[in-house]
């Protein structure tokens, strides 16, 4: 027999019986979720700012390599489309990337992965990160979020809450360990 | 062979490191505290992340085989492996197919149960732990001492003398900010160099067929958005049935085991990178069995927060190595001796039955009442001494017998104030090597109470 | 008035008699009507929790035996207490009257509060307390809300206690901390035991408390052994003994 029949054979001889589904959670609402949105996004270490244009931003402005995924917003010696091999993003100082939606209860923005095309890296490799969502497009909470997130075949999606961060040296909270050192989120 | 307590008491006699490891975890615990305190529906969560677990694994395999069809649709590729061996080759031999020889992972509790690196690197494949905690204690050569914070029983400057000797680091340096950097660039080159990454699996949703990974550092999306080859390892007992399930898990899951609202990155693989292969190995390695015995069932349920371990007492002053089992703490000490009963007989018995584990739990995990209970297998199996076995059953014989019982402790209260300190605080007397006996009182309560009725 | 059964742990019975006695004080100024059956020994938890069930199970079986009568039985010891209403099931399920003895047998300071409904405590104990909340009466009779657990907070025996005139109930920085004691693993595991209790105690004495007090005999005894070996200034009380001169009603 091949493994797998095995376990699932060994799995439908062992299991309890069968239970029910619990209800759905319905989840905390705030009554500024924006508000709520952004405490939370400074306590895990990012950065809000409503309105604007991610060029303003001085992280922009120094960046020596800007790679932008947002329409309007230029990238800066880097072409996204023209790069074949990920690894070249090394590098990379800045990405500006649109968000979906914000969650309120975490601080976290849903990155759907098509907007990260062509490559996913782009994220993870960049030394610092600006996501651009919309304003009006902040949940409450997660039960809410997932929701609304709609699941295409073959995909990839990301909530990224903050900046890459570690504490796993005596509890010291460094950020920055291997992603982005910095997120800043603007809700415009 | 040495069990909890001996290595317990080796770690404990360094009392300002223990306490300085009880503080490190405790403040754990109370930033798990103030975020769950944030949540007014924190114990619904509980109760509904139980009862979708219980659902789960009261139909597993109709789950797993839901996931299967939706991961092959998703282009993934799904393995099965009955145990340990049987998944370190898989993985070895999609490795080997492609020719890759360097491989990075990120944290997954699975492989370091199958002991998988040694594996990997006998067979040539050079493997880098790219979770800060993980990577510290590979280079140290020894295993992680928490599940979720594996260099916990480190001190910085411990670190900073490793990584002046491997990373090349100033000596004596010990800013966990520069280390952190240094880290940073070592583990950087180490990503780019990699020809495939290897993640854990925090859970796997049958329903879209794909897996989640949650980390702070973002090492596992460096590790699969670089090489094309991603590998993932589960425990089939991570699968949940629908992503709205998620939800409940993810609300949990980073504010029972760090206190933070949620992980940095919270990644979900629904698919390969494109032009990349993804594989999922679905591992069994005990678990069918564990399913099969309905007061350890429950114990399938835990999604590896880390939190019964960062408020157990015991585990906080006795350290993670002194459990003897990759995972330690409560939850550690019923799956340790489900798989060797007799190497990790002495673990059921390494905890006061305090219950703050079970209170803590975001599954809602009977912890304390499944120790108890795993006491009474390892009795009857006689996987504990006879000696002990006799002693209680002597206690018993005695305590069911009211007149021997009543004769037994007044001969006692007699006897022990008249005997010379030195043999009552002899070598016998493990209650009296740090605290004193009770002053044994003239009369029993049965005494006073007949001059209290007269 | 309910016929009141009087369990009195061994370990009370036999080394700290007077808890026993105030125990029984207390229920009788109360108008109970209280009865010590004399045949009893141990409700078998040490036996137990070491995984010794065959040298529990008849302990089990003779406690029915002899508390299955009453209309209440209360004890002393939160442990224990704990022990007949929460491990007793697996041997006495379906026996006659064990329903009745499990949803009946309480721990003194929820006798009192719940059963008794006593509102109002009038006494004095003008002294820095610090509240030992043993785990057993803590976590599995929810005599007070845990720390782990994000639901309203409340506490049975800070409840009786407070009341008392001049008493000051200190704030400990772990709430409810387990002291190590355990049973077997006191000496089981002799140096996390005694190491736990120490940091109770320090825990304790940096808030000021000069007593100690718990429902829970077993580990007191365990806290007053390390307390008296380092010749320290704080004492161990059980609840009984602090509420004992008190009016309750």
């Amino acid at each position: 027999m091949s493994s797998r029949n095995a376990i699932l054979d060994s799995l439908r001889r062992s299991a309890a019986p069968a239970t029910g589904r619990p209800a759905p959670l319905s989840g905390t609402r705030y009554a500024d979720p924006v508000k709520q949105f952004e405490e939370t996004l400074i306590a895990v270490g990012g950065r809000l700012v409503r309105g604007g244009d991610p060029a303003d931003l001085d992280i922009y402005a120094n960046a020596a390599k800007v790679a932008s995924l947002v329409p309007g917003v230029p990238s800066r010696s880097v072409d996204l489309h023209a790069i074949q091999d990920p690894h070249e993003l090394d590098g990379v100082d800045v990405a500006i990337i649109p968000g979906e939606f914000g969650v309120a209860e975490n601080g976290a923005v849903w990155v759907p992965g098509e907007v990260l095309a062509p490559h996913r890296a782009i994220f993870v490799i960049a030394q610092h990160l600006i996501l651009v969502v919309p304003a009006d497009q902040i949940v409450d909470n997660l039960h809410q979020a997932y929701e609304r997130i709609r699941w295409q075949p073959n995909s990839f999606g990301i909530f990224i809450s903050g900046p890459s961060k570690t504490a796993d040296i005596e509890q010291s909270l460094v950020m920055g360990a291997h992603g982005a050192r910095s997120c800043t989120v603007i809700l415009r | 062979m040495t069990g909890h307590a001996e290595k317990a008491a080796a770690f404990a006699a360094d009392e300002s490191r223990t306490h300085w490891h009880d503080e490190s975890l405790w403040f754990v615990r109370v930033k798990r505290d103030r975020q769950a305190a944030s949540i007014p529906e924190w114990e619904a969560l509980r109760e509904a992340a139980s009862a979708i677990k219980t659902h789960t694994l009261s139909r597993l395999a109709d789950y797993l085989e839901e996931f299967e069809r939706n991961a092959t649709a998703n282009g993934i590729h799904v393995h099965w492996a009955r145990d340990a061996a049987e998944h370190n080759a898989i993985v070895h031999q999609i490795l080997a197919s492609h020719n890759a020889t360097r491989l990075v992972k990120s944290k997954s509790m699975l492989t370091e149960e199958c002991h998988l690196n040694p594996y990997l690197e006998a067979r040539g494949v050079e493997v880098t732990d790219t979770d800060l905690g993980e990577r510290i204690v590979q280079l140290r050569k020894e295993p992680p001492s928490h599940i979720v914070l594996p260099a916990i029983h480190l001190k910085k400057e411990d670190i900073g003398e490793l990584f002046h000797i491997e990373l090349g680091t100033e000596k004596g340096a010990s800013d966990p900010k520069y280390l952190t950097e240094a880290a940073r660039g070592h583990l950087r080159s180490k990503f780019m160099e990699a020809q495939a990454g290897l993640t854990g699996v925090n859970f796997a949703v049958a329903e879209t067929g794909g897996v989640v990974v949650c980390t702070n550092e973002g090492n596992a999306d460096m590790g699969t958005s670089l090489p094309p080859l991603h590998i993932a390892c589960m425990g089939m007992e991570k699968l949940i049935p629908r992503a709205e399930d998620l939800a409940v898990f993810l609300r949990l899951l980073a504010r029972s085991g760090t206190g933070q609202p949620v992980t940095t990155y919270t990644s979900h693989f629904n698919g390969p990178l494109p032009g990349g292969e993804m594989h999922v190995v679905i591992v069994d390695y005990g678990r069918s069995r564990i399913l099969g015995q309905q007061t350890f069932r429950s114990s399938l349920g835990c999604i590896r927060c880390g939190a019964c371990m960062n408020t157990c007492p015991v585990y906080r002053r006795s350290g993670g190595y002194s459990y003897g089992y990759i995972v330690p703490g409560p939850i550690g000490s019923i799956l340790a001796p489900q798989r060797d009963p007799r190497m990790h007989a002495s673990l059921p018995f390494a905890s006061s039955l305090c219950g703050s584990c079970t209170d803590v739990c975001p599954v809602k995990i009977d912890l304390h009442q499944q120790l108890l209970a795993f006491r009474k297998e390892l009795v009857d199996s006689k996987v504990v001494p006879l000696q002990k076995r006799l002693a209680m059953a002597v206690m018993g014989f005695v305590l069911s017998r009211p007149l021997l019982y009543r004769m037994s402790g007044s001969l006692l209260r007699a006897l022990v104030p008249g005997l010379p300190r030195g043999l009552v605080y002899g070598t016998w007397n493990r209650w009296g090597i740090q605290r004193e006996l009770p002053t044994m009182p003239k009369e029993s309560f049965r005494d006073l109470l007949r001059k209290e009725s007269s | 008035m309910p016929n009141v059964g009087l369990f009195i742990p061994c370990y009370v019975d036999q080394l700290y008699p007077q808890v026993g006695l105030v125990t029984l004080r207390i229920l009788r100024r109360l108008g109970l009507n209280v009865e010590f059956p004399q045949e009893q020994t141990c409700c078998g938890q040490p036996m137990a929790n070491s995984g010794c069930d065959a040298a529990a199970r008849p302990l089990a079986e003779r406690f029915l035996e002899l508390f299955g009568k009453y209309e209440h039985v209360v004890a002393p010891s939160g442990s224990c207490v704990s022990m007949v209403r929460n491990h007793y099931d697996h041997w006495l399920h379906g026996k006659p009257n064990f329903e009745h003895l499990r949803g009946h047998t309480f721990e003194l300071c929820e006798y009192l509060t719940d059963v008794v409904k006593v509102t109002k405590v009038e006494g004095k104990f003008p002294c820095k307390v610090g509240l030992q909340m043993s785990c057993h009466g803590l976590r599995e009779l929810r005599l007070a809300r845990s720390s782990e657990q994000m639901t309203a907070p409340f506490n049975k025996v800070r409840q009786l206690l407070s009341q008392l005139r001049g008493i000051e109930i200190v704030d400990l920085s772990r709430p409810d901390e387990c002291c190590g004691f355990g049973g077997a693993f006191a000496v089981d595991e002799e140096a996390v035991s005694c190491l736990m209790g120490r940091d109770r105690i320090d825990d304790h004495a940096r808030a000021g408390a000069e007593v100690i007090a718990g429902y829970d005999m077993s580990c007191l005894m365990h806290l007053d052994g390390l307390i008296r070996r380092a010749k320290r200034p704080e004492r161990v009380m059980h609840v009984a003994e602090i509420l004992e001169k008190a009016q309750l009603s």
